[in-house]
């Protein structure tokens, strides 16, 4: 760990947070107003991205501990099942449904498959971002 | 609502192994063997989706339940299905052969997902109904080739990747402005409504030439004619065999399929403008490409040269634009995807075996691997058209299609030419195969030969039963021939009305 990084370090420990749950509420908002998978994936590689730079890279593995090339194929996967999923109720491929569910807590609200589409295409965006970053700056 | 998910198959089938591969990426056998097996399984379908086309006619897929023309359409007319089934085809035999040949350190790099995404871009690119969603393909296509064509990271392949890459990144942000400008003009993305659209002006605006040279300039640079090609000797040249094989047989073509489909689709109003233009640039194509092959004593480059060449006469036969000429063209695509590979995985054996490839320092094979110079015999007379192999028919359709309109000086240069790309290939058999046997070549026993040899054999049987069966394929051809001369066809099926 680097040292002297004392005010820099505190405050990515809170703003990172911040933006972590700023590109989730991104992520979900995709549907009805300005945002989705892509931004919200964007948004969650830039938190990490803080982290890298207030700490290390060896320090982020700790507290990731996975490589993000998994998360790439984690999020084609999910995309592609859910793409492909419609060919098993025999309606034209990628065809999304949803429905109204009463959720604990929460309400009346809408589950959209197109959403789970969202969560490979975050991902996938989340993964091809790190793993770039983590590749040139492990490399020498 | 009509329905039919096997349209979407020859993309889904290998896009979903792409991703399992992924996740499996250290574990090489269990690789290999998912990667043969999925494309068999894209052989099959595609098989299946040819027969489907034959027998009940163009079958199309509104991707998301949504009504053409506001969602992607997917079309298979007997060409695109055609296509795929000899990508599939093609992306198996090169499966077969990386096995043996591409090495560990790419195998465990992500090898056999990107092929699979190869062909996924491919696929999806001749199936696609909808110009964007085609850029789109096009665009999985080359970042796959991107990657093929770095794997490994030596000298000569980072030199050519920076330019194969400038070359297509520039073509395809052309792409999407010729789309754009497009999209201005009528309104609307999916390939059969742009059709009708253009098909009601009641006055043909200037601009839509300039769009079509726009899209001309865009596949000519992808699919390399003259003067657009100059990218493809070096940098088809870099990298390994299989991948040399799978961009030399397949991208190329893309490039042509598309110029085909959007010359019958949708610029057929100017055709004294855009169709000559292409007529010109396809016999100078032709030209440059013999000229490259007779000049080089390099095995490689005489086979990439001689990609050039096919590319002119598949064009010139497009821009005749008679139903002969098209038969012909589309004839003579698919004969040359196949034979093309086969061809390279052969030069990839004699290389492995002489460990060079220049001509001069090597010859006498025949005494050691008479099998292989004969299947090279064989695939070099079906290249040069020499009847009754698969290069003929297709040539004498062209030809035939060229004399019927008064091009008379095309079609002599077409059929001149097919002397010297006979001689560019036979120069490889006489010097490198014939001779005496006065020179050991280097034991290489991590490679086996015979199995190398399994799927260039496979190859040159399909391209040779190609060939003796053509009143069989012709049924077919003549189908796919019926759709790029009759757009309403096309157009009917999609937007059914």
């Amino acid at each position: 760990m680097r040292s002297g990084d004392l005010i820099l370090q505190t405050m990515s420990k809170v703003v990172f947070f911040i933006i972590i749950l700023f590109s989730i509420h991104l992520f979900f908002e995709g549907h009805y107003r300005p945002g989705g998978g892509f931004v919200g994936g964007l948004m969650t590689s830039g938190a990490i991205i803080l982290l890298l730079l207030a700490y290390d890279i060896k320090t982020v593995k700790k507290i990731i501990p996975f490589d993000f090339k998994w998360l790439i194929a984690v999020g084609l996967f999910i995309s592609v099942v859910t793409a492909g999923g419609s060919l098993l109720f025999n309606v034209p491929f990628f065809t999304h449904v949803h429905d109204y569910f009463n959720i604990p807590l929460l309400g009346k609200t809408s589950l959209h498959t197109a959403a789970l589409f969202d969560l490979g295409v975050f991902f996938v965006v989340v993964g091809v971002t790190l793993t770039i970053i983590q590749t040139i700056g492990e490399s020498e | 609502m009509e329905m039919n998910n096997l349209v979407v198959l020859p993309i889904f089938v290998p896009l979903l192994t792409a991703v399992i591969l992924m996740f499996i990426s250290k574990k090489i056998n269990i690789q290999r063997w998912i990667s043969v097996g999925a494309s068999l399984v894209t052989v099959m379908i595609a098989g299946l989706l040819v027969h489907h086309v034959s027998t009940d006619g163009i079958q199309t897929l509104d991707i998301g339940s949504w009504p053409a023309p506001f969602g992607i359409t997917l079309v298979s007319d007997m060409l695109s299905s055609l296509l795929v089934l000899t990508t599939s085809i093609i992306g198996f035999a090169v499966i077969l052969y990386s096995i043996y040949s591409i090495g560990e350190g790419r195998e465990k790099h992500f090898y056999y997902p990107i092929v699979q995404f190869l062909i996924v871009g491919v696929n999806g690119a001749f199936t696609t109904g909808d110009i964007f969603n085609l850029f789109v393909f096009f665009e999985v296509m080359l970042m796959a080739s991107y990657v093929l064509l770095v794997l490994g990271g030596t000298k000569i392949q980072l030199r050519e990747t920076i330019k194969y890459l400038t070359v297509n990144v520039i073509s395809s942000s052309l792409f999407v402005i010729a789309v754009a400008y497009l999209y201005s003009i009528v309104g609307t993305l999916n390939m059969a409504h742009i059709s009708q659209r253009i098909g009601l002006l009641e006055e043909i605006p200037g601009i839509l030439t300039v769009i079509a040279i726009l899209f001309l300039i865009v596949f000519g640079l992808k699919g390399a004619i003259f003067p657009l090609y100059f990218w493809l000797p070096g940098s088809y040249y870099a990298p390994p065999v299989p991948v040399m094989t799978l961009l030399g047989a397949l991208l190329t073509k893309v490039g042509i399929y598309s110029i085909a489909r959007t010359y019958s689709l949708f610029f057929y109003h100017d055709q004294s403008y855009t169709h000559d233009l292409l007529l010109v640039l396809a016999v100078v194509t032709v030209l440059i490409g013999v000229v490259g092959s007779i000049a080089y004593w390099d095995i490689k480059k005489i086979i990439i040269y001689n990609i050039i060449t096919a590319i002119g006469v598949i064009l010139y036969g497009i821009s005749v634009a008679t139903t002969t000429s098209m038969t012909g063209s589309v004839y003579y695509l698919i004969h040359d995807m196949i034979i093309k590979a086969a061809l390279f995985l052969l030069i990839g054996i004699i290389v492995n075996i002489t460990g060079t490839s220049n001509l001069k320092k090597f010859h006498g094979l025949i005494n050691d691997y008479p099998v292989l110079a004969w299947v090279y015999f064989i695939a070099a007379i079906s290249l040069a058209g020499i009847p009754p192999f698969s290069g003929f028919v297709g040539k004498w359709l062209v030809i035939q299609g060229g004399m019927e309109r008064g091009e008379l000086i095309g079609s002599v240069i077409i059929l001149l030419t097919s002397l010297l790309v006979l001689y560019s290939v036979m120069k490889i058999f006489i010097y490198g195969f014939w001779g005496g046997k006065d020179q050991d070549y280097p034991d290489q026993h991590s490679i086996s030969y015979n199995k190398l040899l399994i799927p260039a054999i496979l190859l040159t049987v399909i391209a040779v039963l190609y060939g003796f069966g053509s009143e069989f394929v012709y049924s077919y051809v003549a189908q796919a021939v019926d759709t790029l001369m009759n757009p309403e066809i096309y157009i009917e099926a999609v937007l059914k009305e």
